[in-house]
């Protein structure tokens, strides 16, 4: 593919819709927030770019740093059961007999046809005090209170005199629940883009050479399929990160996430400067993740696959 | 039976309604160079991984060592495997490979890197213990895939095709290390191969198979001299195969009439008759320009095309009653080429004994 440097004029034409786009609707906000992130509010309207460092120096203060750190261990969380639940399922999608493989990949894409709210809000009504985990367990609770009662046994009230929901919406549980479930296929599909390329007489060869499967999964499927664990990660922790909708709508008032923080900043508080050295904060330690990935990538040389 | 290092009893795999391997029985003998010929989707490669562990028999048998595999997994067997792809683990190093197989069965780890690079000794790889598998030639991996299933101290090495991936040089230099190898080691090997000159140049004994069946299993002399079926002869080197009508002569004697050229004596064949194949092998015609004398049977024919292979010339010729031949000529002195061209007429003569009478 060397033609683009003879025909220069084709190239540059076909490069200019990307290139415009990518430079005014990402390139230049991106630049202004910058930019506001060194600023004053002076009033309800007004910024005066002062190029003060105030800003920064408040988004590192304690209370700040706490959603931060709050924020990271929810991401980390959600990211490790991501991986946890979406490994096992690429792992089965690719050794699904060939014609189950595109629906079992379309069941996992399926939620992405359905609007991210619409969503969550599902998932309010599954998982709130009325919702359907709460009545399960009330069935459960009534089949077995009925039981006991028949044995003779109420009166020790082992269950409990009555049934007490489940409190699962409105705190960390179901901000991290929902988490795992809004990114889940981030997760599967690299894994099984991975898995699904791996040559499986390396998964043989090991069994051969006296591996069990768990030391076949150890020693070779998990190192072989790193590039899509990685990718996978990233494309979970770094949108979890910064996510504001589900831990709006599902984490009470104390599951804050440094997305819900900035939004505040933006709307409610309309302290635009905070807001946005606030959110370039969050932009260089996602830069200083992928930085260590590269550093810990590159160290493991010769690991093209 | 404890004459068989691996014996293979009433043995059919069924891929759904795919019957690959279908009822196949035999043994494997002790110390032997096994090799598994036939054309792909024979059931060879099937069979091989049945006996690796890797896929199991819908039905039959295999006793390794006189221990009956079935319900064993792969990695409690005492066999290993050079796939096809050599399946050389590209995130670690030559003797982390060689290794591999030792570390996870608990061998302790000096006892690990001196076996190891002993084996790679073996191989002639000690000098790239260290690098990655993707710094290796094709040959090169190969040798390491050979490295870590020797490591292991395997009864019987299995090998899926280990040189098609290879370029012919090299093909043909590993075929006699490979045959070396097998005589230092002094263990089975048991290879499955499409390539008949790979199974002839290296095993003690050949299994022809075809459709899921064994068809002949013999020494490479026996397969090519005295095939047993019309398939055999035709898959292993080169033959006319013209049709007849055999009947019964003085003693073991049979006569057969072939259209075109004429009757005549065929002995040693075991009371065949009725509609019958008579192989020829090429290398056994003769070509003269004046008629032979004698009693061999002659027939007169035209050269319709020559093949030249530098050490010899493949003559296709056709009778005048319409039968093609061939015949392979030797080219066993430099001014040899003047003597035959397109067109020319020529007698074709063999020895009515270098025929061979195939039932079927």
């Amino acid at each position: 593919m060397e033609s683009w440097k003879t025909n220069r004029a084709v190239f540059w034409v076909l490069s200019l819709p990307g290139s415009f786009w990518l430079g005014f609707f990402f390139l230049t906000p991106l630049a202004l927030i910058w930019i506001l992130s060194f600023g004053e509010k002076t009033g309800i309207i007004t910024i005066d770019i002062t190029w003060t460092l105030e800003n920064y120096i408040r988004a590192l203060e304690p209370v700040y740093l706490e959603v931060v750190w709050k924020s990271i261990w929810i991401s980390v969380l959600a990211t490790v059961l991501c991986l946890a639940l979406a490994y096992p399922m690429a792992f089965a999608i690719s050794f699904a007999p060939g014609r189950w493989k595109p629906l079992l990949l379309m069941a996992v894409m399926l939620p992405f046809w359905i609007n991210l709210l619409i969503r969550t809000y599902a998932l309010i009504a599954v998982l709130r005090t009325r919702g359907y985990v709460n009545f399960t367990l009330e069935w459960f609770w009534e089949k077995a209170d009925a039981v006991l009662t028949f044995i003779g046994l109420e009166q020790l009230e082992l269950i409990g005199a009555r049934f007490e929901p489940l409190p699962i919406l409105y705190n960390n549980f179901a901000v991290i629940f929902g988490l795992v479930y809004v990114f889940m296929p981030f997760m599967v599909l690299p894994l099984y883009a991975n898995i699904e390329k791996l040559d499986k007489s390396f998964l043989e060869a090991s069994l051969d050479l006296g591996a069990g499967h768990w030391r076949t999964l150890r020693s070779v499927v998990v190192p072989l399929t790193m590039p899509g664990i990685v990718s996978g990660i990233i494309l979970v922790f770094i949108p979890c990160l910064g996510s504001f909708l589900t831990p709006d709508l599902l984490g009470g008032t104390n599951a804050q996430m440094i997305g819900n923080v900035i939004e505040r900043q933006f709307k409610a508080a309309n302290d635009w400067p905070f807001g946005s050295a606030l959110s370039f904060l969050l932009m260089y330690a996602t830069f200083g993740a992928l930085a260590i990935r590269s550093v810990l990538s590159g160290r493991q040389s010769g690991m093209e696959i | 039976m404890s004459e068989a290092i691996i014996s293979i009893q009433n043995v059919t795999k069924r891929f759904g309604s795919v019957v690959a391997v279908d009822d196949v029985s035999f043994d494997i003998r002790p110390n032997e160079f096994f090799a598994l010929l036939g054309p792909s989707g024979c059931g060879k490669t099937t069979l091989l991984r049945m006996i690796s562990g890797l896929e199991i028999p819908s039905d039959g048998t295999i006793l390794i060592d006189g221990m009956d595999t079935d319900g064993v997994p792969p990695n409690r067997r005492p066999v290993n495997m050079v796939f096809q792809s050599y399946a050389v683990f590209p995130h670690m190093t030559v003797l982390d490979n060689v290794g591999y197989g030792l570390k996870v069965v608990g061998t302790p780890k000096p006892e690990i890197e001196q076996r190891a690079r002993e084996a790679l000794e073996m191989v002639q790889l000690a000098e790239l213990a260290e690098r990655m598998p993707d710094q290796l030639s094709g040959g090169q991996r190969q040798r390491v895939a050979l490295a870590r299933a020797l490591v292991k101290r395997p009864k019987v090495l299995l090998l899926d095709e280990p040189l098609s991936a290879l370029d012919a040089k090299l093909r043909e230099q590993m075929r006699l290390e490979l045959a070396k190898l097998q005589e230092s080691v002094g263990i089975t090997f048991i290879i499955v191969t499409h390539d008949q000159d790979e199974a002839l140049s290296m095993a003690d004994r050949i299994a022809v198979m075809d459709g899921g069946r064994v068809s002949q299993i013999a020494t490479p002399e026996e397969l090519y001299e005295s095939p047993k079926t019309r398939f055999v002869a035709d898959f292993i080197g080169k033959v006319n195969l013209l049709d007849g009508e055999a009947s019964r002569g003085r003693g073991n004697a049979v006569t057969v009439a072939v259209d075109g050229i004429g009757a005549f004596n065929v002995e040693d064949a075991e009371g065949v008759e009725g509609q019958v194949s008579l192989a020829i092998r090429p290398e056994k015609l003769k070509l003269s320009a004046k008629k032979p004398t004698g009693k061999d049977v002659k027939v007169q024919g035209k050269v319709v095309d020559l093949a030249y292979y530098g050490n010899a010339s493949h003559v296709f010729l056709e009778t005048t009653s319409g039968i093609s031949l061939t015949a392979n000529v030797q080219n066993d002195t430099r001014d040899f080429d003047d003597t035959l061209a397109v067109g020319d007429t020529t007698w074709v003569s063999w020895r009515a004994t270098d025929a061979l009478l195939l039932g079927g």
